[in-house]
Order: structure tokens, then C-alpha cells, then sequence
């Protein structure tokens, strides 16, 4: 019934590099948007939400794949988001207990992770219907690549904002901070320049084969 | 009076001043997803309005005359969450039940509400304001999602003017959406020093 019979090394490779780039959950897919808008003031917060979220989205992957067999089709949703809340509860308890400065910056934004789109869509589209291996290698991959994106936007807006990233000293001293980009507004504009910038990019390299793929469908003006 | 004009304050304050989606960057799916056309996006603002404040209400009942008294605010995130989803689904029965033309309107987004980082942020933000008897939670909530609704009611408006615009090629689509909703946290800014 569901694919994982078949273990070829491919399965597993894309299911594990699917995330980084090709269905980067970020900046291809566009979902999960609240903590890469919200906590990525500076590079830290943002890799601490980053590893959070791997771990819970590995743990909950692993859950539901156990259970797929057990799932009703009604009741699947309130599942996944008991399973996720459960982790949750336990990054928040251990964000409290071992990093508890780190847990103040983030504040209510771990506990908001159980409503991040990211992880029920992973569950709902990879995990109900896969074996272990390859949801947790999933799980991983789309981690990663959220991760990945969240560093990427911190690490812009920390850069411009305070000249620094990391608290270690890039820019010159005469360098003026652009304060704009620790504002909410610094985040909607940092991240719509950086996918123009990739549609820019991957419109560049494949001329005439992705055309129709990167091109928006045309809106209708009604 | 004087609480009254509290509770006046804190209302405006959530719809205005401390505005979800420009502030704390909640609902940005919803936000970006369905605000394509301004009737669709008044619908869907609504029906999260009264998912809301009925369980903004209902989790600020369970949190303090439940949990908090018998000290089990460890199970408090996974109490939300199903607390949400049943107010989710009662919303969905009574409008299948008593508004079908609305109910095919709304599709396969009337149960993803449950999943709107608008609603939890809500229940979470009760508890970290300090929110202290029932009327100031009940009035928080129906503002929050209010302010919800005055948020993607306006990005519907200016997307619709957006589909006649002369985007840059590689700005088409989602960047050039984030970009306005930059613009309008900017104009929303405007607002911040009119309360505390």
C-alpha cells in the first residue's frame, strides 16, 4: 500500500535533499511563514527556532509514521496536532531549563511552532504515508532547509541592521546601521527581495526547459 | 467608566496599535494565502474572527478556573490545541448545518483555521499580557480577530489593484505581495504611539 517497499538509496537521498533546495519550505513553497518573519532579527534566536523545529518536526514525523496504520480520516488532524503539541511542550521545557535567555527572545513564537503549517503539511503529505526511515530522513531535510532559510534572513537583516553578525564586528566603522530592517517591515521586505532574487536565479539557469514552471500563471483581471 | 474606558483602550489597542498580523507577524499564511479577493478574504475574516473569540474565551475559562488551579499548566499547549479544533469544528457543523451556499464557499479552508497561528498566538498572548477576568478576555479576542480581519481586507484591496500594476518581471507573485505587506506595517507603524 505505501511506498516504502521498495528501499533504492534514491528514495532516501531525495527524501533527504528534497527540502535544502528543490521544496525548500521557506523560499519554493511558501509555507510556515510566521518564524521566518518573526525571529529573524539576529542569526541566534533564528538557529535555535531552526534546531527546535527539526526536532520536532523528525520526532512528530516519526510518531505519525508509526501510526499511520491507525489513523482515521476524520479524526487525522486533531492526531497530528496532539502529536505535535506533545514535542512542542517538550523544546519549550527544555528552551526554559537550559537556554532560558534564549526561550525570553523567542517567547510565545515556540509554542506557536505547534501551528506551524510546515510540520502538519509534512505529516499530512509524507509521513501518514510513509515508512520510518524515509519520514525522518524527510523530516531532516525539510528541517534543514527551513533552517537554512531562517539563517539566511537573519543573517541579512543582523548584517544591515547593527553591522554585525554572531556579535562579531563585519562592517567597517563608518558603516550606518539600517535600523528599518530589525522592524517588522525590515522582514516582509528582506524576504520578498531575496525570492525575487531567486526567481531571478533559477529563471537564469534553465532557459528554455523551465519556462512555463517559473513563469506565474497570468491573474484575469476580473 | 474607568474600566470601561480600559477595555475600550485594550481593544483598540489589539485592532490598531498591537495589531497581529503587522506586529507579530501571526496569520501570515492566511494572510499572503487567501487575500487574492476581497470578498473571499471578508469571509474568511470573519468566520477566524468568531473562531477567535470563542476560543480565546473558552481557553482563557479552561487556563484559570481549570489548570492553573490544579497545577497542570504543563498540559496547557496541548489543552489549546484541542480546544481550537473542537471550536473549529463546532463553527464548521453549525455553518454546513444552517449556511450551505457559505459552507461551499469556504472549501477546504473552513477546517484549516484550526491550524491559523492567529487563534493560538491569541490563547498564548492572553496568558503572557496578564489578561484578568473574563469581559477583558472576551473583549481581547473578538479584537484580535477584528484586527485580523482589517488586516487581510486591506492586502485583498490593494492585491486586487496590484493584478492591473506593472510588476518587474522577477518581483511577480509572492515577492512583490511581501513587499506591499512591508509597506503597510510601515503605514500601520503610524499608529504606535497613540496608545501604550
Amino acid at each position: 500500500m505505501s511506498p516504502n517497499n521498495g528501499p533504492t538509496s534514491g528514495l532516501y537521498s531525495t527524501a533527504l535533499l528534497a527540502g535544502l533546495w528543490r521544496e525548500n519550505p521557506t523560499f519554493r513553497l511558501l509555507i510556515g511563514l510566521c518564524p521566518p518573519l518573526a525571529v529573524t532579527t539576529a542569526v541566534k534566536p533564528a538557529l535555535t527556532m531552526g534546531l527546535s523545529v527539526i526536532f520536532v518536526l523528525v520526532c512528530s514525523n516519526l510518531v505519525v509514521s508509526g501510526m499511520r496504520n491507525l489513523l482515521k480520516p476524520h479524526l487525522r488532524i486533531i492526531m497530528f496536532t496532539v502529536t505535535i503539541a506533545t514535542f512542542v511542550t517538550i523544546c519549550d521545557l527544555f528552551l526554559k531549563a537550559y537556554q532560558p535567555k534564549m526561550s525570553e527572545i523567542l517567547g510565545a513564537y515556540v509554542p506557536l511552532i505547534i501551528v506551524n503549517c510546515l510540520i502538519i503539511f509534512r505529516a499530512e503529505a509524507r509521513a501518514s504515508k510513509s515508512g520510518l526511515l524515509v519520514s525522518v530522513l524527510d523530516g531532516l531535510g525539510m528541517g534543514a532547509g527551513f533552517t537554512l532559510a531562517l539563517c539566511i534572513l537573519a543573517g541579512v537583516r543582523e548584517l544591515l541592521a547593527t553591522g554585525r553578525v554572531f556579535d562579531l564586528p563585519i562592517m567597517p566603522k563608518a558603516f550606518v546601521p539600517w535600523l528599518a530592517l530589525q522592524m517588522p517591515v525590515g522582514a516582509f521586505v528582506t524576504l520578498g527581495l531575496i525570492l525575487g532574487l531567486i526567481n531571478v536565479l533559477t529563471r537564469k539557469a534553465p532557459v528554455t526547459e523551465e519556462e512555463p514552471l517559473t513563469e506565474p500563471p497570468v491573474p484575469t483581471p476580473a | 467608566m474607568d474600566k470601561f474606558t480600559a477595555l475600550l483602550m485594550g481593544f483598540l489597542s489589539v485592532v490598531l496599535v498591537n495589531n497581529f498580523v503587522f506586529t507579530k507577524f501571526l496569520g501570515a499564511c492566511p494572510y499572503l494565502g487567501v487575500s487574492g479577493r476581497l470578498d473571499r478574504a471578508l469571509g474568511m475574516g470573519l468566520a477566524v474572527t468568531f473562531v477567535t473569540a470563542l476560543s480565546g474565551t473558552l481557553t482563557w475559562m479552561v487556563d484559570a478556573w481549570i489548570l492553573t488551579p490544579l497545577h497542570l499548566e504543563i498540559t496547557r499547549y496541548i489543552c489549546y490545541i484541542v480546544i481550537i479544533a473542537g471550536a473549529v469544528q463546532l463553527v464548521e457543523m453549525y455553518v454546513r448545518k444552517f449556511f450551505p451556499s457559505l459552507y461551499e464557499a469556504f472549501g477546504v479552508y473552513l477546517p484549516l483555521i484550526a491550524t491559523n497561528c492567529v487563534i493560538l498566538g491569541l490563547c498564548l498572548f492572553l496568558d503572557i499580557w496578564g489578561t484578568d477576568n473574563l469581559l477583558e478576555a472576551v473583549v481581547l479576542s473578538t479584537g484580535t480577530g477584528i484586527g485580523f480581519t482589517v488586516a487581510i481586507c486591506i492586502m485583498a484591496a490593494i492585491r486586487e489593484e496590484l493584478l492591473l500594476a506593472d510588476v518587474p518581471e522577477a518581483l511577480k507573485g509572492a515577492p512583490i505581495t511581501l513587499i506591499t505587506a512591508g509597506l503597510l506595517t510601515l503605514a500601520f507603524m503610524g499608529f504606535a504611539g497613540m496608545i501604550k
